[in-house]
């Protein structure tokens, strides 16, 4: 057995890049095939339905729910201001009436003579797409969304915290295994992403968010600093929607962990340039990891073809003899090296596991025996 | 049911491995042969669950020699070692059965209809009640957020309450819910509440949804009716939900009878062995993700599952549910909680490592008991007898506060615990999942414990709907393994205490007599299938279920562990100031009575 599919994250200096953007719900798409698009231009719009409000009229007024719709002063479909009377009382002597007021400015969605109660609807509320990275429209499809392509610098994280961002990307350590500093971050790098390092704190962090950092690319982080940012114990990896002012990505684990020296660098020479990042992390079928996307313009793309895209149906190989793997759990946890041996048989772990395993190259020449599940493939 | 089948192929397509085994009868009785298992390919760049099933027939063909593929097309019938007589599947691919339930009041027929889906194999993803405290809007933006496979609507018994229940109506009718698959087709409801009702319910939601009606599943306070409800549940499952997951039609034209939901199977096959033996049972299984509970007691059947207790993509909400620290007294060496936080999240992050330190596995096990605790402790609060009946109580029951709110689950009536799943099944050593199980459980009196070997339970429950036989003989042969007899006090008393004498006579004559300490646990040689018989006489203030310094005399079985008397009273409690010594050197001194770990 010479082969073995491990999954890997993908890392790649020049890379031919879709993105889809599309619409919650149907609506109007805003540019045209062709069209060249920078991360702010809005591509797409809708409108999302406004929440729905019920109220108990036939309980405010004091009469049967037979006799609702005789009482209601407006009808499904018509529109309401806040404090707007919507249903009221007949009686003989007028100083008995009693009124229902709209409790919010909308519309009546529906009047019910069984529950006696009329459900409210607020206006709908506009939703806008950008375009999130800088390309060109290669499709646009009709009310959905559209497709953008460009050639970009393509580093998929490991985990992440907080939604879609952009900004200029700035290096703030000098080696990718130092940790970034309070000291670190100045106040030039607001609405810049900042990146390099092994691990931040709290501090750090802190101090990234006062001066208004965008998002922070690092290696590891401590389980820590994500709940004191969140304010709660992370359960499940589901992120992307945190209300946090930030998006922190990070490439190896939890942890004090060096940054793989080849994303250091190729971060390293994208510096100055505008990066999107989206912290969104999704660990379950159809795994979601977050991204740095740093697009090239067009000058700096003319002359070197790039590679396909990830989003192309592009099937993961697995791992070869000789590929290069980071190792992703206890002992050597972040470890890079080269696939020496890839033995068939089943052997026995420390655990007393029978475990398909690979004998693994360090570049110190130092060898070690890793269960085949337990390494990831450096997709380059 | 289908006698005449030799040769049978079943698959799983679970979340993320695609399971096939090979079952046939040889000498007259059915045995499971052999087992091929592919990646799942419900989502892209496949987008077709049959791909991952067609490979993981074709590991079946290779490791079998049978020939069961012609091209893409399944040969049947079977002749010679070519074919298969018919092919069954159950899903949970793509997060199995999603539903939200309805019901007018939250401890009555809200509870039914969250009974109902749990019994069918659906993850309840959340329970709206008209008196669940919730405003009117937040249950309606609920449900439109929320997107589920389908909604199950029910209230009021037959001739009560119409407008609550419309009112519910209504609500899901505002929310107008798209369902999770199929964005295209409307969301399949199911009514079953007040037959008064129908009418109303229908005129709300009949255009806005795709509604079925069916029996009310509280017609009456003091009776549920779930079958139909949970019939109605699988049959829109496979009309609605897997005929728009990808490649799912395509696997339908395939199977000789309905691909059921994966926990929906368990659900059977653990329902079969009970009524077989006439025996009560508990099952779990404890995947990545979520943990199921199954329970048939006196007959009744419940299923409840913790959609955010597993060992890997939900190990982190297990540690947030239970505090860092109920893990740590399992850990019988020293450690950093910082590390300990850090070496669970990157579990999270990537879910399929595997444990290679000694240390490691012992972490996974500590996470494992208490996954296993939490999600059985939630079995045990919804497996509860009907609320809302009224009852004649005697004086002394006036007073009891427990009264209706008594668990259906009595650990001292316990017979039989199947575990299964990843961390249970492959368990380097089978001591290792049978001490999860009892510190996980705290059996009481005389249990057996038992594992299902490859996780074949799902398939065993698809085959029993239809040779009952088959998955009987293949379920005891080949898939139960059988751990051993537990013997456990039911009560506390104090550590080092003289509690228990006993004598086991095994079927040759031999005996051994032995006394314990409260607190320990100890294991005694009995194979799988021996028989010996225990007669244990507790000391005057302990319990074995039967009354405190009752003795009793029963024939036990063993297993591949053997036979397990367990001192350590109950509710296990490992508070160190108790025990008097440190808890590490107890918990190694528990470890080595079943030599559960490679010193």
């Amino acid at each position: 057995m010479t082969h073995a599919y491990t999954p890997g994250l993908r890392l790649a200096e020049k890379l031919q890049i879709r993105k889809s953007r599309n619409l919650p719900l149907p609506g109007d798409v805003m540019v045209k095939k062709g069209d060249t698009v920078k991360f702010d231009d809005i591509v797409a719009r809708t409108n999302l339905p406004g929440k729905v409000h019920s109220v108990n009229v036939v309980n405010r007024l004091a009469i049967l729910p037979n006799d609702l719709r005789k009482n209601m002063l407006k009808k499904e479909g018509d529109s309401v201001t806040k404090d707007e009377p919507i249903a009221e009382t007949r009686p003989f002597i007028k100083m008995f009436k009693s009124i229902c007021l709209s409790p919010i400015t909308g519309n009546i969605e529906s009047i019910s003579d069984i529950t006696g109660q009329i459900l409210l609807r607020e206006p709908p509320k506009p939703v806008q797409i950008s375009a999130y990275i800088d390309g060109t429209v290669v499709e646009t499809i009709e009310k959905e969304g559209v497709v953008i392509e460009t050639n970009a610098t393509f580093i998929q994280g490991i985990f992440g915290v907080g939604g879609e961002t952009t900004g200029e990307l700035q290096i703030v350590v000098d080696s990718p295994d130092e940790i970034v500093t309070p000291e670190n971050i100045k106040d030039s790098h607001r609405d810049k992403i900042i990146a390099g390092g092994s691990i931040i704190y709290f501090d750090a962090i802190k101090k990234a968010l006062d001066t208004g950092v965008k998002g922070i690319v690092v290696g590891g982080i401590r389980d820590k600093e994500i709940n004191e940012l969140l304010g709660y114990d992370l359960g499940v990896a589901i992120t992307g929607s945190e209300d946090i002012n930030i998006t922190i990505i990070i490439t190896e684990g939890f942890g004090q962990i060096r940054m793989a020296q080849k994303t250091f660098e190729i971060l390293k020479h994208r510096e100055g340039s505008v990066a999107s990042i989206n912290g969104a992390t999704q660990i379950r079928a159809g795994v979601v990891r977050p991204e740095i996307i740093i697009p090239y313009n067009k000058e700096e793309v003319s002359g070197t073809a790039a590679e396909s895209s990830p989003s192309e149906n592009r099937e993961s190989v697995g791992i070869s003899i000789g590929n290069q793997i980071r190792i992703i759990r206890n002992p050597n946890f972040g470890m890079l090296g080269k696939v020496k041996e890839l033995p068939s048989e089943l052997q026995a772990i420390e655990t007393e596991a029978m475990a398909r395993v690979l004998k693994v190259e360090f570049p110190d020449g130092q060898t070690a025996i890793v269960p085949r599940a337990n390494v990831e493939a450096i997709e380059e | 049911m289908i006698n005449d089948l030799n040769v049978i192929v079943a698959t799983d397509c679970g979340s993320t491995t695609t399971k096939a085994i090979l079952i046939e009868k040889k000498s007259n009785e059915y045995r499971q042969t052999y087992r091929g298992e592919a990646p799942t390919t419900v989502e892209s760049p496949f987008e077709d669950v049959t791909r991952g099933v067609l490979n993981a027939f074709a590991e079946l063909e290779e490791l079998s020699g049978r020939k069961i593929l012609d091209g893409e097309k399944i040969i049947t019938p079977a002749r010679g070692n070519t074919g298969v007589d018919i092919y069954i599947s159950t899903s949970s691919a793509g997060g199995g059965l999603q539903m939200m339930v309805a019901g007018v009041v939250k401890t009555m027929s809200a509870q039914s209809a969250q009974k109902a889906a749990l019994g069918a194999g659906a993850i309840v993803m959340d329970v709206i009640a008209s008196n669940d405290k919730r405003l009117p809007h937040e249950k309606i933006e609920r449900i439109r957020d929320l997107r589920p496979d389908m909604i199950l609507l029910s209230g009021g018994t037959d001739g009560g309450t119409v407008s609550h229940v419309v009112e519910l109506a209504e609500f899901i009718g505002a929310a107008n819910p798209r369902p999770r698959l199929g964005m295209t087709f409307q969301l399949p409801v199911i009514y079953a509440g007040n037959k008064e009702a129908q009418e109303r319910v229908s005129d709300v939601l009949k255009d806005k949804t795709a509604l079925k009606i069916t029996d009310n599943l509280r017609p009456v306070l003091e009776k549920e009716n779930l079958g139909p409800a949970r019939q109605e549940i699988q049959n829109l499952f496979l009309e609605h939900v897997m005929a728009h997951a990808p490649g799912y039609k395509k696997l339908m034209s395939w199977t000789g009878v309905p691909i059921m939901p994966t926990p929906g199977a368990v659900g059977e096959m653990i329902q079969t062995v009970a009524r077989k033996g006439d025996i009560n049972v508990v099952g779990v299984d404890i995947g990545g993700a979520t943990t199921d509970v199954f329970s048939v007691f006196d007959g009744v059947f419940n299923r409840t599952v913790s959609a955010n207790f597993g060992m890997s993509y939900s190990i982190s909400n297990v540690i947030a549910e239970t505090g860092i620290e109920n893990i740590i007294k399992w850990l019988p060496f020293e450690i950093d909680e910082a590390d300990i936080c850090n070496r669970i999240k990157n579990k999270m992050i990537r879910p399929t490592t595997i444990p290679q330190l000694l240390e490691d596995l012992k972490l996974e096990h500590a996470i494992a008991r208490e996954a296993l605790k939490l999600s059985f402790e939630q079995h045990k609060a919804l497996a509860v007898g009907l609320k809302g009946v009224q009852k004649q109580k005697d004086i002394s029951e006036t007073f009891d506060r427990v009264g209706e709110e008594e668990t259906l689950i009595k650990m001292n009536k316990l017979d039989l615990i199947v575990g299964s799943g990843g961390v249970l099944s492959h368990a380097p050593r089978r001591a290792q999942a049978m001490m999860m199980m009892i510190d996980a459980f705290q059996p009481q009196g005389i249990t057996m414990i038992a594992v299902d070997s490859i996780f074949m339970m799902p398939h065993l429950g698809v085959l029993s709907t239809i040779n009952e036989k088959a998955a009987t003989e293949v379920f005891e042969k080949d898939c139960l393994i059988y751990l051993g007899t537990c013997l456990s006090l039911t009560n506390s008393g104090k550590y080092g205490a003289q509690c228990l004498d006993c004598v086991i006579t095994y079927s040759d004559g031999k005996k051994r007599n032995d006394l314990l300490l409260y607190g320990e646990i100890k294991v005694f040689e009995l194979g799988e299938g021996e028989k010996a018989e225990v007669e244990v006489t507790p000391a005057r203030q302990f319990d074995l279920g039967v009354g405190k310094g009752q003795k009793i005399t029963k024939e036990v079985t063993g297993g591949v562990v053997g036979l397990v008397i367990d001192a350590r009273g109950r509710p296990l409690d490992l508070d160190c100031r108790k025990v008097k010594e440190p808890m590490d050197k107890v918990l190694s001194k528990w470890n080595m009575a079943f030599d559960a770990y490679p010193n």
